[in-house]
């Protein structure tokens, strides 16, 4: 695999990692977090710091990373969870534009904007990318879970989950946690592939581009999280050619299936040999009926 | 001995008394309504009883424990179930996961099993499918169950919403303006489900509704409210006849 290849593969498993996390907490629980980058700060500093100023392994390193963004949740959750909907987004995007800024002022720890250079790094995508899709397949077992159904019912009416004996705020702050977890891991990972991070590649940007890979591939799909993951994270890369026009083209693609697929690419469809039986069905009864119609 | 008593309830929005002093006792496996004109504060009884605005003050006893300051889902646990006079169904989920969702009690693997398969699970989840399943065959929907809840007509969310309340095993069901948008017919099969589930399933239920038949032909007892306050209650003969209620819903007369 050539070096090229293997940032993708980095790039797309650490983005998955990260997607997956918001995909259950976005777009399952309903809760639209606008912050995820501060998790993934908070999980590759915590990594970055102990490998290279403490000198912990790389993997104890990771393990820290993604436990500080699980841990740092549970603050960060407990007054906001309540908030509604947009109230939410923002205490979410406050708390990490605050990390980003608290980062950027602890210069004696953090480097401050320089960052922390020299992070040891991994040596091969592959088990990065095995571990984000496993990832995938336990966020999908979860949301099929009566867990996982109490979450769906919390984003589709907080008021008659509560009034059908669901513990909203539990299964809420169940999901950030999760989110935390997963968040803290992809930044860690994300620290370790780089081997330099800075508070500037944990800014709003970051946090857009993965919940716009959320809603791109479908709010109520993990599949379709997974898909656009993929397609969002290679799409610049194939159009490297087209240079300053290549962001111009994603924008577009994000507007055209909002417009024309507001449900998101996959909509609510999950990968499962029952779908893909159904799908296969379709194809063939539908080229019968034709030919019946001949 | 009374399943549910509430004594002195009321509620207060600012200057405005939602609900005032409000009394009633509920005998186990009886039909009761509460009746009056449109903002008496009936819906607003609902909510307090299930925890959904704290009191202003006054006492609620379940089976003599008090749930006040309860949260909904502890409330809802003590065998409390209701539906809401604008249905409020999980509208993008299937009509089978609605009922599903209400069946959380009868799974019991912890939520980090939820991320892993298990035979545990495996058999936990095909009970739940079960019992849903039997509980849409109740309400007629069973050969509707993988249609999407918000997509079903009108009547039918009225049943989805029902089965999904009867879903969590209630003692109590408390049934906001059920049959709010039917027509006659509809109304009449919804008072032979509701006698129907009152047999079946042991049911004390508390109603409000405005369809007049409905309530005299279904309650066993009446309160009628207005403006926060009971006016009346007893039999529906007895509250039929009484002039509160008459005036309340008629006004003045010339004559009395």
């Amino acid at each position: 695999m050539t070096i090229y290849i293997q940032g993708i593969v980095y790039l797309f498993s650490i983005n998955l990692i990260s997607v997956m996390g918001l995909s259950l907490l976005t777009g399952f629980t309903g809760s639209f977090c606008f912050g995820q980058a501060g998790f993934m700060a908070v999980g590759a500093y915590t990594s970055g710091m102990l490998t290279k100023l403490v000198g912990w392994p790389l993997w104890l390193g990771i393990i820290c990373g993604a436990l500080a963004g699980a841990l740092i949740s549970i603050p960060i959750g407990l007054p906001t969870l309540k908030l509604k909907g947009d109230y939410f987004a923002i205490a979410t995007l406050g708390f990490a534009e605050a990390v980003r800024l608290i980062l950027e002022n602890l210069q004696q720890y953090t480097g401050g904007a320089r960052g922390i250079p020299g992070i040891e790094t991994m040596d091969s995508p592959l088990p990065v990318l095995i571990l984000a899709l496993l990832i995938y397949i336990l966020i999908r077992f979860y949301v099929s879970s009566t867990h996982g159904r109490s979450c769906i019912a919390i984003r589709e009416d907080e008021m008659a989950a509560n009034c059908i004996g669901i513990n909203s705020p539990r299964m809420k702050t169940i999901s950030f946690f999760v989110n935390g977890l997963l968040a803290g891991l992809a930044g860690a990972l994300l620290a370790h592939y780089v081997g330099f991070i800075q508070p500037s590649m944990f800014g709003m940007a970051k946090s857009t581009e993965l919940i716009i890979m959320v809603i791109f591939g479908g709010m109520h799909s993990v599949t379709g999280a997974l898909f656009s993951t993929i397609i969002l994270t290679s799409l610049p890369e194939l159009l490297r050619a087209a240079s300053i026009w290549r962001l111009v083209a994603y924008g577009l693609l994000v507007v055209i299936i909002m417009v024309v697929r507001p449900e998101g690419l996959l909509g609510s469809w999950e990968l499962s040999p029952n779908n893909l039986k159904a799908i296969w069905n379709n194809l063939f009864n539908r080229k019968q009926s034709a030919r019946e119609g001949n | 001995m009374y399943i549910l008593e509430i004594d002195n309830l009321s509620k207060y929005f600012g200057g405005v008394k939602a609900v005032d002093d409000f009394n009633m006792k509920l005998e186990e496996g009886s039909i009761t309504s509460i009746i009056g004109p449109n903002g008496a504060g009936k819906t607003t009884i609902f909510n307090l009883i299930t925890g959904i605005y704290p009191p202003t003050k006054g006492s609620i006893t379940l089976h003599g424990n008090s749930i006040l300051g309860l949260p909904t889902y502890k409330i809802v646990d003590l065998g409390l179930a209701r539906t809401f006079q604008n249905i409020r169904l999980f509208p993008n989920s299937t009509v089978l996961d609605n009922v599903r969702a209400a069946c959380h009690d009868m799974a019991n693997y912890t939520v980090l099993e939820g991320f892993f398969p298990s035979k545990r699970r495996y058999e936990q989840e095909k009970r739940i499918k079960e019992r849903s399943m039997a509980l849409l065959q109740t309400v007629g929907l069973a050969d509707r169950a993988e249609e999407i809840a918000s997509k079903l007509p009108y009547g039918y969310q009225r049943r989805l919403e029902i089965a999904r309340a009867l879903a969590l095993n209630p003692k109590i069901l408390l049934l906001d303006e059920p049959a709010a948008g039917m027509n006659p017919e509809e109304s009449q099969n919804l008072m032979d489900f509701i006698r129907k589930m009152r047999e079946k399933f042991a049911l004390t239920t508390l109603l409000i509704e405005h369809h007049m038949e409905v309530v005299m032909s279904l309650s066993d007892y009446i309160t009628v409210v207005d403006f926060g306050k009971t006016i009346a209650t007893g039999t529906p003969k007895e509250v039929q006849n009484n002039p509160e209620v008459i005036k309340a819903y008629l006004g003045y007369g010339d004559k009395k």
